[in-house]
């Protein structure tokens, strides 16, 4: 295992910059979770470090070497793409095998064949492994492509939403099972998706991209409760971040410049004080119940108990935590207290 | 059984009608193929009987006389000879005749194998090789490269027969087999570069980036990856190069005439005596369907998936 950085890395295909002056590092055992749309430039990151694209500006180092111009093999890191992700005419067998067969490692039959089962069973695939790869249920297949990874302890693992395309129950089963392995063998891990719940639950730390830029790169915890923009607050919580007019707050708390109030629709609080609003829908999540609430300003959404009583049309009065209110400048940036 | 249509699925009446015009159409393309096949086993005189009999009774003068050339000698001649020591030369005695010599259609043959199987595989290898690259790499002007390789088949090929004759001439490759391995090569190869193209157009490349960051070099990838997986599309690539060069006659017969003339233009000149020998002609055709049928059986399921195969994939 290892750790990784990029050092001042840029990468455009013709007009499109798809990663711009990136400057990370990732430290050796770190599970680092890459979260944006899709276009944010995830996918070109992974590449890059991966070796399947050259930057046009910087360096990429893993272990403390330089290796901005090594070929993919020479790098030793493992990949799992989110699709396509296994040699359809071998079987399950000579797929794990395949990186140990490689010229560059050398390893014995009896060796491949020990190693193969050993990741076969961590991954409960062994009574598979005589099956072709075609033959395999979708989620059998990321198991054996993330087996294919596993089998030859690389310096780095590297995974492009290896769970996007499984239902949720699989994918929800295949985390908790990556995520164990992963601290079992202290791997290094970058891991891309654009899903936030697989970003929170996996992370050490989460990279929020936007348009080739990291804009944070921080633990889920300072993601979600200390934005350092908008953009990056509205990344992460279902129900999203309610941005409104500063209007919703007593004007002496207003930092200067702000022109966005942002709050969490858990920091929403219904009570005795506080703004007054109209209820238009009730959803109940089953622990919680949803709310919005409008008025002349905007609207808003709060989480409420179950047990509130509240009906559509129903007036209420809203009030906001002042240690929870995040203000934002015209172009996005936090404005702190 | 319940009686429910399904409004996916051709009615009955619709099948019979289809499953008709397929079989009325094979029996069309059938037609010239059993006269063939019919007429190699006739002797000449019924072969060209009139009015023509429908059913004949089978000879193998046809092979015979296709094998072999022969000598016409009195009956004084004939008499004087050893009684004929095999069942063809028998045959060939009630015809008043001796065999001379074997022909030169084994060696025609052999011709036709040399040149439309090494052809074939040269485009198959060059075409593979200029597919993955045009498939894979930014090479500049990738789409002009492209159309100017399609362009070679804008033209019929007989266009360019005279340049090719007078340029095969001078540079000593007339005549040659490398000379027409070459020339069917490169009217192939546009054909092979296009169809492979689509083919490795729909592999996905991931398969060889994981084999690259699986420690493998892009050539290891090429040939332990993506050749299986083009199998199929280089089969199906494979028959049509075969068939194009193993029937190719206005260059054959144009540039080659003794050393490395092919079945093509040999067949038509054998000339029985007094007229042509249809059935010599007939079986000489009939062994010279025989490889490319063979081929394409064997590489049929190919064939078949590699038609189809942009279609069912996505």
């Amino acid at each position: 295992m290892a750790n990784a950085s990029f050092q001042n890395v840029s990468k455009s295909f013709g007009a499109v910059t798809a990663v711009q002056d990136l400057e990370l590092e990732i430290a050796d055992g770190e599970f680092f979770v890459l979260l944006g749309p899709s276009g944010a430039g995830k996918t070109t990151t992974l590449r890059l470090m991966a070796g399947l694209e050259t930057p046009d500006a910087g360096q990429v180092m893993i272990g403390g070497l330089d290796v901005t111009n090594l070929h993919p093999a020479a790098r030793d890191v493992a990949f799992v793409f989110q699709q396509y992700s296994l040699y359809p005419h071998y079987t399950v067998f000579e797929n794990l095998a395949f990186p140990l067969r490689s010229p560059l490692r050398r390893v014995s039959e009896s060796e491949v064949k020990r190693r193969v089962l050993e990741v076969a069973e961590l991954l409960r695939i062994d009574s598979k492994l005589q099956n072709k790869a075609t033959k395999l249920s979708g989620g059998e297949m990321q198991r054996v492509a993330i087996g294919r990874a596993l089998v030859r302890s690389p310096k780095l693992f590297l995974m492009d939403e290896p769970m996007s395309s499984l239902d949720a129950k699989l994918r929800e089963d295949l985390r908790a099972e990556l995520k164990r392995i992963q601290s079992k063998l202290g791997a290094t891990m970058i891991y891309v998706t654009h899903d936030q719940v697989e970003a929170t639950t996996l992370a050490d730390r989460i990279g929020i991209l936007e348009n080739g830029v990291l804009r944070q790169a921080s633990s889920p915890r300072t993601v979600y409760d200390d934005p350092d923009s908008l953009y990056v607050a509205q990344r992460l919580g279902t129900p999203p971040i309610n941005v409104l007019p500063l209007e919703w707050c007593e004007l002496q708390g207003v930092p200067k410049g702000a022109k966005h109030l942002a709050v969490r629709p858990e920091d929403v609080r219904v009570g005795a004080t506080g703004t007054v609003g109209t209820v238009e829908v009730v959803e109940n999540l089953g622990s919680q119940q949803q709310i919005l609430v409008s008025n002349p300003l905007s609207e808003i959404r709060a989480l409420v108990s179950v047990d509130s009583g509240l009906k559509r049309g129903q007036e209420v009065r809203l009030e906001i935590a002042a240690d929870r209110r995040l203000f934002f400048g015209s172009g996005g940036e936090r404005i702190r207290l | 059984m319940n009686q429910t249509t399904d409004p996916l699925q051709p009615s009955s009446r619709m099948r019979w009608l289809a499953g008709g015009l397929i079989y009325l159409y094979a029996f069309i393309t059938l037609i010239p193929l059993v006269w063939i096949f019919v007429t190699a086993t006739r002797t000449p005189n019924d072969a060209i009987a009139y009015p023509p009999k429908l059913v004949t009774a089978p000879s193998p003068t046809g092979f015979v006389n296709l094998f072999t050339t022969r000598t016409r000698l009195s009956n004084e001649d004939l008499a004087a000879l050893p009684p004929p020591a095999t069942w063809y030369d028998n045959l060939v005695r009630k015809q008043q005749m001796v065999i001379a010599g074997p022909s030169s259609f084994i060696g025609r043959y052999v011709n036709s194998l040399i040149i439309g199987f090494g052809s074939t595989l040269l485009s198959v290898v060059l075409g593979t090789l200029a597919a993955y690259g045009f498939s894979r790499f930014r090479v500049p002007g990738k789409s002009d490269l492209l159309f100017f390789i399609l362009s070679t088949r804008m033209m019929p090929p007989i266009a360019v027969a005279i340049p090719i004759f007078l340029m095969y001439r001078a540079v000593g490759l007339s005549d040659t087999h490398l000379g027409m391995i070459l020339l069917y090569t490169v009217v192939n190869l546009s054909l092979a570069v296009w169809l492979l193209k689509g083919f490795m157009d729909e592999i996905p490349r991931e398969y060889e980036e994981a084999a690259m960051i699986d420690g493998y070099t892009r050539v290891q990838a090429f040939y332990k990856i993506v050749l299986p997986q083009a199998a199929t599309g280089i089969a199906s690539t494979a028959i049509f190069c075969l068939i194009f060069s193993w029937n190719e006659y206005a260059f054959a017969s144009l540039l080659t005439s003794g050393n490395a003339q092919t079945a093509p233009p040999f067949i038509p000149t054998i000339i029985g005596e007094g007229g042509l020998d249809w059935p010599a002609m007939a079986s000489g055709t009939a062994l010279f369907l025989l490889p490319v049928l063979i081929f394409t059986v064997l590489l049929r399921n190919h064939l078949l998936r590699g038609i189809t195969f942009g279609a069912i994939r996505k």
